[in-house]
């Protein structure tokens, strides 16, 4: 499978390609040309490129194409033989830490370090001065300079292999340290150490050839590609070809064998575009109408953010996926807005695509997204529109622990918005640093301000995030599941925090949650997401009684609380969200819905707004739920 | 709004403060020196024995080798005691121990001179040389690496890093040497730009630097892409872009110092296999550096000669080693707390 897989690709193809041909003239090429390589032709020395000699002849007359050609066997054997030597004795030492105590084991560990630190070359001068100047000793000095780097190698595979659950059952079952490594560790590693093994042959072949090259390796009358080199280097005026010729021999046989090492490689991974795969995405059928439109207000006096329309189109290998299907609401001045769903629902993408940070090639379009005022679709004066969304718009990440810059401390990360969007210097900005964080309750806010994220906990790199956006005049909080990563009780102060900055500051919050009593506790109104809609709309209070989609109902029933009987099963929402490849025609939760009938598999429902100004898109909105479905009962 | 407006943190506290952080600081950066500088002792010490013991692993009478089989069996004998060959081991090693103290690095057998004379001769050529190529390769690596991953990020410019990875994999195949002989070729040979060999002008400083520099130029530019791609992905370079920084200050700001970190362990690997990559390139150019010396005298048997450029070059991979390392740790301090 695997294989196959390789030779689809092309560098695999050209790799597994180039060395079937370099192999074969290896295996046949003195066999088939060995007479020509050798007749000797006294008229005509050291004759440049002709019919006859297509890269010419050497000092004896013998035509350098042909013991090109020739040379490859000997070049081939002798980076294998010399590979080999390296992996076995490599593997020998990497694996000697497992067998051996505690004190071998590392004095071999550091050894192995110490010896990693210098050169292939060096080592191999050094062996090459031991083993004395010749073909025998080359591929000793070569085979034993490569060992440390193999055995640090193989060292690293099996470390990461005996932590598995496999190996250290083994042990608990008392088998033997050696069956370990042999029956259980050592097959699991093969298949890296053999692309390393394929990839590094390439190395020693380029090697040796320089050190034939230089004379300590191949002696005459014996020739490998590195002396045809040699022999060739002192007449590159006369005729460069008799220099180049073996050159190309050579980098075209280490080229076979680092191009099969590496599509092995890759094959053994899995290939995607970077980022793309991290965006939870919903997929939707091709071609799917805007979503459900209501009819768009003009933002009104009063509303800080009003989006219109919004989609986020991911580009696929197959078909664009839908991950936001067209999402229309609007956040009021100092209004708290949750939105919830279940993994994949497009409300992370959503707040990504609203604070304008969803980079190509995913595509955001929306009818109209206007925050203060600001329309951030249209890409006019980025260097003010900058200015402003930089002191007044915040964003809070779900995960404090990744989202600070490992690089720097966190004092000039938050100083960074005073420096560049608030024109204060590198002084008065690192001071507002400090009182920022002093703000967001942090003990010792000077010297917290002057170390690295990673000396802070995750509650701490929370609220410095938080503080982060003081440095400006927050009008909204955007905060992707801002406190899902975080342990309970550092969850409710987070939740506090973001609580009192909107009493100070009159910020609005957009707050991204999975959690629907977080949402509860902290919002004003809830938006319900399934399936990168929109499916109902209404006052977080009203939550537990007047919803009426039967998703937001299950959501709903789907949280424990203190009445919650113990006896029974925890309720859950039967089946699993939309397959993303096949977002069926009508409501998305039909498949799951206890209510849908045949019109709601057919037809879309759209979103409607009631007198209240709930909204929700349910042909079934507010019916009763059947009786035996009894998880679902509110 | 009252409540955030910048309060003054009194002189006293903030004095104090400071104060304690920077003992915990030197503390960690003290930790972190005498760590590495046993670990360099220790490298060193290897070295040294390394070398020392080189002499006497090799098979047979490496004197009677050295100086050829028609050589009078006087003449090997005295040269044998000059060595001091004739000591037992633990003299002959405190005596090289000592020596090496002195700075003193023993006898050629072929040329009678010093060794240390011949190594301070032409070590400069051999430095010049790695270092213009590291920089070189480093300089245009860089950026080019920063550049390409811009360009082709997510998808975007598909040709542009096609014609750049193949480039990059064919470069970084070819090794130094060839790549020496094939520019000796094109610029000295069909051209004349510049002289074929031999060490003049600053002209004849560009066929070597390049040959060396190509390679590691190659390998490290592809490092610092696919580094720099992982890095614009995390979740710190989003919240940059949340701070609404320009793409610029993203980009070579947050983004570079990360990726940089960790291509800097394998800049440090390609600079150390860079000073034994002379050895190669020298022999191509002919210059006259340590790299044609260690190389004559392996082939002639020169055993106090290869030990001392054996050294030489072990000691100059070591302080490389050294110095990336504490590169590093001062870029991504992380690193120097990570491994106490």
């Amino acid at each position: 499978m695997r294989a196959a897989r390789v030779l689809l690709r092309p560098v695999g193809f050209a790799g597994f390609g180039l060395l079937t041909v370099v192999l074969l003239v290896a295996v046949f090429g003195p066999v088939l040309w060995d007479g020509r390589a050798t007749v000797i032709d006294t008229g005509d020395l050291l004759a440049g490129p002709s019919g006859e000699h297509w890269i010419g002849t050497d000092n004896l007359g013998r035509d350098l194409f042909f013991r090109v050609l020739v040379a490859t066997r000997l070049s081939i054997t002798l980076a294998l033989a010399a590979t080999a030597i390296g992996m076995v004795l490599g593997v020998v030492l990497g694996a000697a830490p497992m067998l051996t105590g505690r004190r071998v084991a590392r004095f071999i560990t550091s050894a192995v370090n110490v010896l990693v630190a210098f050169p292939g070359l060096l080592l191999v001068l050094f062996f090459a001065v031991v083993f004395g100047v010749g073909a025998r000793g080359a591929a000793l000095a070569v085979g034993l300079a490569g060992a440390p780097a193999f055995a640090r190698l193989c060292h690293t595979l099996l470390s990461g292999v005996s932590e598995r659950d496999y190996i250290a059952a083994a042990r608990i079952a008392g088998v033997s340290k050696f069956r370990i490594l042999v029956r259980h560790a050592l097959p699991n590693i093969a298949e890296p150490l053999i692309v390393n093994a394929t990839m590094a042959a390439g190395g020693v072949l380029l090697t040796f050839s320089g050190l034939s090259f230089l004379g300590l390796g191949v002696q005459a009358p014996s020739y490998d590609w590195g002396k045809l080199m040699q022999d060739g280097l002192n007449g590159i005026y006369v005729h460069p070809l008799a220099a180049l010729g073996p050159g190309i021999a050579v980098v075209l046989a280490g080229l076979a064998f680092n191009l099969t090492g590496e599509a092995f490689a890759a094959a053994f991974g899995i290939d995607v575009i970077p980022g793309v795969a991290r965006v939870r995405a919903v997929r939707g059928a091709a071609g799917e109408s805007a979503g459900p439109a209501v009819a768009a207000p003009d933002p009104e006096p009063g509303t800080v953010l009003s989006v219109d329309g919004l989609r986020v189109t991911i580009p696929g290998a197959r078909r664009p996926i839908h991950a936001v299907r067209g999402v229309t609401f609007a956040i009021r001045d100092g209004e708290a807005v949750g939105v919830v769903g279940e993994s994949g629902s497009g409300k992370s993408v959503t707040a990504l695509a609203v604070a304008r940070l969803i980079e190509e090639p995913v595509r955001v379009d929306a009818n109209h997204l206007v925050f203060a005022g600001e329309d951030l679709m249209a890409a006019d004066d980025p260097a003010s529109l900058r200015k402003r969304l930089g002191t007044s718009l915040v964003v809070v990440f779900q995960d404090p622990m990744t989202s600070f810059n490992p690089a720097h401390r966190v004092g000039p990360q938050l100083a960074e918005v005073g420096r560049f969007h608030q024109g204060l210097g590198r002084r008065a900005a690192f001071a507002r640093a400090v009182d920022r964080l002093h703000a967001v309750k942090l003990r010792e806010p000077e010297r917290r301000a002057r170390q690295y994220p990673f000396e802070f906990s995750g509650g701490m790199r929370q609220r410095a995030m938080i503080g982060m956006g003081l440095m400006g005049t927050p009008r909204l909080i955007i905060a992707d599941e801002p406190t899902t990563a975080l342990d309970v009780t550092v969850q409710r102060q987070v939740l506090a925090l973001l609580g009192e900055v909107r009493g100070d500051t009159g910020a609005a919050l957009l707050l991204i949650s999975h959690d629907v009593s977080v949402v509860t506790e902290v919002c004003d109104r809830v938006l319900v997401m399934y399936a990168g809609l929109i499916v109902e709309e209404l006052p977080a209070r009203d939550l537990g009684t007047l919803a009426r989609h039967p998703y937001t109902r299950a959501l709903v029933a789907a949280v424990p609380d203190m009445e919650t009987d113990l006896t029974r099963p925890l309720a859950v929402i039967p089946g699993t969200p939309v397959d993303p490849s096949d977002v069926p025609a009508g409501c998305a939760f039909a498949a799951r819905c206890p209510l849908a009938d045949d019109h709601c598999r057919a037809v879309e429902p759209p979103l409607q707004a009631d007198a209240a100004g709930n909204r929700v898109a349910c042909h079934k909105a507010g019916w009763p739920l059947p009786a035996d479905s009894a998880e679902v009962t509110v | 709004m009252g409540g955030w407006t910048p309060a003054a943190v009194p002189p006293s506290a903030a004095r104090g403060l400071r104060g304690r952080a920077g003992d915990l600081w030197s503390h960690r950066w003290l930790r972190f020196a005498l760590r590495r500088a046993g670990r360099l002792l220790v490298s060193l010490w290897v070295l040294v024995t390394a070398s020392f013991l080189m002499i006497h692993l090799v098979p047979g009478d490496p004197v009677r080798a050295a100086l050829g089989p028609t050589a009078p069996a006087e003449l090997v004998l005295a040269r044998t005691r000059d060595l001091g060959l004739l000591d037992p081991l633990w003299r002959q090693y405190a005596g090289f121990l000592g020596n090496l103290l002195r700075g003193e690095l023993g006898v050629s057998i072929s040329t009678r001179l010093p060794v240390g004379e011949t190594i301070a001769q032409r070590l400069p050529a051999t430095a010049q040389l790695a270092v213009a190529a590291f920089l070189l390769s480093v300089l245009v690596a860089v950026p080019v690496g920063v550049v390409m991953a811009v360009i082709t990020r997510r998808g975007k410019g598909r040709r542009t890093e096609l014609a750049f990875t193949g480039t990059n994999v064919v470069l970084g195949a070819i090794p130094d040497f060839l790549v020496g002989v094939g520019l000796v070729y094109l610029l000295a040979v069909q051209t004349h730009l510049f002289p074929v060999a031999g060490r003049a002008g600053p002209d004849s400083y560009v066929l070597p630097v390049l040959a060396l520099a190509i390679g590691p130029c190659a390998v490290l530019s592809r490092i610092v892409r696919v580094e720099m791609l992982a890095v614009m992905e995390a979740d710190y370079i989003r919240t940059a872009r949340a701070k609404r920084l320009t793409p610029w200050r993203v980009q070579l700001v947050h983004a570079l110092p990360n990726a940089v970190t960790a291509s800097l362990t394998l800049g440090g690997l390609l600079l150390s296999s860079l000073v034994a990559g002379t050895v190669l390139v020298e022999n191509v150019f002919a210059w006259p550096g340590l790299g044609s010396t260690i190389v004559s005298s392996i082939v002639s048997k020169d055993y106090p000669l290869v030990q001392g450029t054996v050294l030489i070059y072990g000691v100059g991979v070591l302080l490389i080693n050294t110095l990336v390392d504490v590169v590093l740790a001062l870029l991504d301090p992380r690193s120097t707390i990570g491994e106490s």
